[in-house]
């Protein structure tokens, strides 16, 4: 690819001026683009930090002379934002575990296991992808309701998993078709059984597929609204997505209080996203041309 | 290498054994089951009581009470709901309209750009964000005197400047510009890895042959992505039927009912006005809607083999 760039470069040169302009004229559409996907939040960080007066008579993108810190102490010790952020934690970790292991388990046992029923129950998963949630929420509202499970965070935990196994099982398939199996072979004429081949060699061998359908999954479970919103009703059980819309419904008139918040809401996921953003990047890039 | 030697020389009692272990029925059922009810229960019950409950009127408090197809013939009469779907049929048009300003930046993009990877970077970041904080943010850059939207039309010199979200004219528009802004960076991944795939070769004997570079893109490399790009119509067209929380958060589906898609005009109707039975009705029609156009879609763009992502 290199050799064939530096090759290819006196006719580039050639090509001239007209070229060159081409180029940069591409380049600034492309900074363009950035800019307007970046500016919104920018102005959001600004105006975290202003108090109303400031937010509306000074330029949309100025620093009032003092920042206002207060607006996020006012905040994060008037809400319970630090109570969501832990309910966003711990239900998105858990249920990405679940769903990373029972798709595991079942990708397993359809690329390897011979049984009758596996082309069926694979399909089964496959069409669940397309199935809009919204289809089954009055349904399952009146279950959990039935089950006494409205206002519990189990809710979330089963919906989350069950819906995200069918995208799981997807991403994995490729990757478990690709693996090659003598290694498994060897290991059962060892005389290994099938659970701790899954947990000691199949496991370990997937971890890099593994770790781009969690990352997916994690973003969704995240940022998850419809279910939070329909099935919990105590503000102490909320996630920070759903806590965070009811919390702004107080400050109506507040910017900074409101900006604040939001900036408080988003910086965990553009924490990890600084973190992981090259695996982030080629999970969606995987998830959709390799599938 | 020990794997492969003893493969080779004992393989007919090897295969034996190995089938005998892969079909063990206890393991199998150990697997899947867990998974299967989980989805039979939470995903393909509820659509099924999903139409049931179309059949009944219901409010959540008193029991349900049979009333036939009452509510799906309400349904065909209803002019709200029949705005709804025109609105949810207008987002997917657009949508799937934006996947070219979408394609043409990924394009730009893959044409050995310096920075390439960190401008993918940048373009991804309004996705990773949830609806309500994406919603909450154009909520205030709509906002008719202290937005910058109006703030920055004002600049230029432009007077009477929109209401935006409470302009039952413009409405539906505005609450578009976020999504387009929202899933710019994720169809852009997509289309830039896909494009990274094609081998270079291809492109490099088309330019010796004297081809220009709006030829490479247009002959070569977009046939040879089609099927990514089905996949994002695909994508795209059913994602647009189901919009829900960024509209929810935004107008509520007002003012009037004039960005009320199908979803939000469910949540309404059950959470809202207590009209499970309805509700219910409404939800069924969203699902066979959203079959038949993932079935629809394929259909028309069908080639060989589909692959799919959602």
């Amino acid at each position: 690819m290199n050799s064939a760039n530096t090759m290819k470069l006196p006719a580039t040169e050639s090509r001239s001026f007209a070229g060159r302009l081409g180029k940069g004229v591409l380049y600034i559409v492309l900074v363009v683009a950035a800019v307007v996907q970046l500016l919104p939040l920018v102005w959001l960080l600004l105006f975290s930090l202003k108090n109303n007066q400031e937010v509306f008579n000074l330029p949309a993108f100025s620093l009032p002379k003092e920042l206002r810190w207060e607006n996020y102490e006012l905040v994060w010790t008037r809400g319970h934002i630090g109570r969501y952020l832990w309910n966003s934690v711990w239900i998105t970790a858990a249920s990405v575990a679940f769903t990373i292991l029972l798709a595991s388990f079942v990708t397993y046992a359809i690329t390897r296991m011979r049984w009758r029923l596996s082309s069926l129950v694979l399909g089964l998963f496959m069409i669940g992808i397309m199935i809009p949630v919204h289809s089954t929420l009055i349904p399952l509202f009146n279950m959990f309701n039935q089950a006494d499970l409205i206002d519990s965070q189990l809710s979330l935990l089963i919906t989350y998993t069950a819906f995200n196994l069918p995208l799981t099982i997807m991403i994995l398939l490729g990757f478990y078709y690709a693996l090659p199996r003598e290694v498994e072979e060897a290991a059962i004429m060892d005389g290994c059984s099938v659970n701790r081949l899954f947990f000691r060699i199949v496991l370990p061998m997937t971890s890099s597929v593994i770790a781009t359908a969690a990352i997916i999954n994690m973003i969704y479970n995240w940022n998850e609204f419809i279910f939070v919103n329909t099935f919990i009703s105590s503000d102490s059980l909320k996630t920070l997505t759903v806590g965070v819309q009811n919390f702004i419904g107080q400050y109506t008139v507040n910017w900074g209080a409101i900006g604040a918040t939001l900036m408080l809401s988003i910086l965990p996921i553009l924490l990890v996203f600084l973190a992981l953003s090259n695996r982030i990047v080629e999970g969606i890039a995987a998830g959709s041309v390799k599938g | 290498m020990a794997a492969s030697f003893s493969c080779l020389y004992d393989r007919g009692g090897n295969t034996h054994a190995m089938e005998k272990v892969m079909s063990n029925k206890g393991i199998i059922a150990l697997y899947v089951l867990p998974s299967l009810l989980l989805i039979l229960a939470v995903i393909y019950v509820p659509i099924v009581l999903t139409g049931y409950y179309g059949l009944m009127e219901w409010d959540a408090v008193s029991p349900m009470q049979y009333i036939g197809l009452d509510n799906y013939s309400r349904l065909i009469e209803d002019g709200a709901f029949w705005a709804s779907v025109r609105h949810s049929l207008v987002f997917a048009v657009m949508s799937t309209l934006s996947l070219a300003l979408y394609l043409a930046v990924a394009m730009i993009l893959s044409g050995n750009i310096r920075g390439a990877n960190l401008l993918r970077k940048v373009y991804l970041i309004p996705m990773l964000l949830s609806s309500v904080a994406i919603a909450q943010l154009w909520l205030k850059i709509y906002h008719p005197t202290t937005g910058i939207l109006n703030g920055f039309l004002e600049w230029i010199g432009i007077e009477n400047t929109p209401a935006w979200l409470s302009d039952p004219k413009v409405v539906l528009w505005a609450v578009f510009i976020p999504i387009l802004w929202q899933y710019a960076g994720f169809y852009i991944i997509i289309y830039y890895a896909a494009l990274k795939n094609i081998p270079g070769t291809l492109v490099e004997a088309a330019r010796i042959d004297g081809a220009t570079s709006v030829q490479i893109a247009l002959r070569i490399k977009l046939p040879l992505i089609f099927e990514v790009i089905k996949v994002t119509i695909v994508l795209a067209v059913v994602g647009s039927l189901k919009y829900f929380d960024l509209i929810y958060v935004m107008t509520g589906g007002g003012p009037n009912g004039a960005s009320e898609v199908m979803a939000s005009f469910m949540y309404n109707a059950a959470f809202d006005r207590k009209e499970f039975g309805y509700g219910s009705a409404v939800g069924f029609f969203l699902l066979v809607i959203c079959l038949i156009a993932t079935w629809g879609i394929r259909r028309l763009t069908a080639t060989k083999d589909t692959i799919e992502y959602s």
